[in-house]
């Protein structure tokens, strides 16, 4: 129980608290205010006028759907593979005590342990010693790969607090591997599995970093913005892709919040 | 197990799998990791360890062809100045955005885990999650809007007739430049900027797990807030920070695109990599370079680890 005096924060820490967090969401504000603006030759603040003409030129081109498809088909592909691996050896960690299962975990975590673009680089150069040409398959294998983690920890999250009684009641009644996990388990980390694949999705929806290196000539939504970032030519479509990305990944994220936010917390952060 | 000499003996093939897994454990076992291992285990430590075996073959200098044999030529090559230089470079930088991410990140972390009750606790929590999770690029793309020449933050330094003291700081050598978005304090900025959650969290969780009756106890025992502060909750905080700064540095090490969007042309580790890789056709170089990061971040993790930070994750 908290005492009395402990209620009350000294102001410099609440400023100080206030303002760190002002200093993490304003600049994102100011996507959603450069998205309408008028002027299209600078960053000029404050913007001279507000139009929305840009959300329709952006909708009329074909070269940000075609990179918005990609970047969707490649989040829902690596989604999928990072759902099945992540939970399922996060059920093997989670139930039993094994030789390796700290190996394990190492090597589900590694991914985003180390920097991105060692992962990046790693994968282009086996990807040409193997003479397997660039495609979607390769984004992919990139993808998923650091996108395990996310549900495993989820997952492994959920599978602590689910009791084991509950599978052996249902083993006793004479249910089988299957039946026990489409009627026990499932239901009971579904919520869970929900909140990893968002986050991954999220997560490979505007990942770059190991993107670039596993593309070849496809340009995913991130790839599109970042060659607008090096070299800026069409800056109020970017302005407008830009706030759209975010849009993409923040629903995700906030469901992922409500889903878990009795008692489990987010983990795997990092990218 | 009796049941299953009670049941006909003809079932389909799940439940004869089924019966497997519960008399041979390891089967079960094995077939909820195979698929994780064979996928991590062939495509991503097969990579890595194909990229490392790389960095010890080296590149002729007449050719320009990979020598496919074991030297430790390109490592030497690492010592040279250029090349020094661009790691003594990444790992000063790594070190003042960890730094300055523990400065800010701080208050924010000790408020939410301390006094922040109710729908606060909810804003702060979300506050820091949504940065976290949202998109790299836009946030990196933000900065590029605010620290523009015409962007928001020379129009309000320059309502706030502080143009100078921005002129003052960029003027400083090495640090500064001709505008902060080719500057490295701009470069810092946006570090900070993009990691910063990473090191919200994990402290977050960290002070949380603080017993106030050891506050009290300091207190009762005569010692004045800010000496339980760095006596108990400090100490006890410590862990979540390494845990933070593992983010804040790795992250900030290996990145490649926030230098060359924001910063002077001079290089990071992440774009010698990129550089060294593409249009240089290295490899070997490139995968020397990468060893830098991990060697790094190996010691830092044995550090953590003695820390207990892993706990604090």
């Amino acid at each position: 129980m908290r005492s009395s005096q402990d209620s009350r924060a000294p102001l410099s820490l609440k400023t100080a608290a206030v303002c760190g967090l002002l200093f993490m969401h304003l600049p994102i504000l100011l996507i959603f205010i450069y998205a309408f603006t008028t002027e299209d030759k600078t960053y000029q603040w404050p913007p001279p006028g507000f139009t929305l003409k840009w959300l329709g030129v952006t909708w009329n081109r074909p070269d940000v759907w075609e990179a918005m498809r990609l970047s969707l088909k490649v989040a829902a592909i690596s989604t999928c593979i990072a759902l099945v691996l992540g939970t399922l050896s996060a059920a093997a960690v989670s139930r039993s005590k094994f030789f390796g299962r700290e190996t394990i975990s190492l090597l589900i975590i590694l991914p985003i342990a180390l920097p991105g673009i060692i992962t990046g680089i790693a994968l282009r150069s086996a990807f040409s010693i193997a003479d397997i040409p660039f495609s979607v398959w390769t984004i992919v294998l990139g993808h998923a790969t650091f996108c395990v983690v996310v549900v495993y920890n989820n997952a492994v999250a959920r599978f602590r607090r689910t009791s084991t009684s509950l599978v052996e009641a249902s083993m006793d009644l004479g249910a089988n591997s299957f039946q026990t996990f489409r009627y026990i388990i499932l239901p009971n980390i579904a919520t869970a599995l929900l909140a990893g694949g968002m986050l991954a999705f999220a997560l490979s929806f505007d990942e770059v970093i190991v993107t670039t290196l596993t593309a070849g000539q496809q340009a995913t939504l991130p790839i599109w913005m970042l060659e607008e970032l090096v070299r800026p030519r069409q800056r109020p479509v970017t302005n407008v892709v830009a706030m759209v990305v975010f849009l993409v990944t923040f629903v995700p994220i906030l469901l992922a919040y409500y889903l878990i936010r009795d008692g489990d917390h987010v983990s795997g952060q990092g990218k | 197990m009796i049941h299953t000499h009670t049941l006909p003996d003809n079932k389909g093939l799940m439940a004869k799998l089924s019966d497997l897994f519960w008399r041979r454990p390891w089967v079960l076992l094995l077939a909820l990791l195979l698929p994780a291992i064979l996928w991590l285990g062939i495509i991503y430590i097969g990579s890595l360890v194909a990229l490392l075996v790389q960095s010890f073959f080296s590149i002729d200098e007449f050719s320009g062809l990979i020598k496919y044999e074991l030297t430790l030529k390109t490592y030497l090559e690492l010592l040279r100045p250029a090349n020094l230089d661009i790691i003594v470079r990444t790992v000063t930088m790594a070190t003042s955005v960890t730094v300055a991410a523990v400065v800010v990140a701080f208050p924010i972390a000790f408020y939410a885990a301390r006094y922040a009750r109710g729908r606060w606790k909810v804003v702060f929590y979300v506050g820091v999650m949504l940065p976290l999770w949202s998109s790299y690029l836009v946030k990196v793309y933000a900065w590029k809007l605010i620290l523009a020449k015409e962007g928001i933050l020379n129009w309000i330094l320059a309502k706030l007739h502080l143009g100078w003291a921005l002129d003052g700081i960029l003027s400083i050598p090495v640090i500064g430049g001709n505008s902060l978005s080719v500057s490295y304090i701009g470069t810092f900025f946006v570090f900070l900027y993009v990691w910063l959650p990473f090191m919200v969290l994990p402290m977050q969780a960290a002070l949380e797990r603080v017993p106030n009756s050891y506050l009290e106890a300091s207190a009762d025992l005569g010692a004045k807030p800010s000496k339980t502060f760095w006596s108990v909750v400090f100490p006890l905080a410590l862990p979540g920070i390494i845990a933070g700064s593992i983010f804040t540095f790795s992250l900030t090490l290996g990145d490649y695109i926030i230098p060359q969007i924001v910063g002077s042309s001079r290089l990071f580790i992440g774009q010698a990599v990129y550089s060294h890789q593409g249009t240089a056709g290295n490899i070997p170089l490139a995968a020397a370079f990468t060893v830098v990061p991990i060697v790094i971040m190996a010691f830092y993790l044995w550090f953590a680890k003695r820390k207990g930070a892993f706990d604090a994750l």
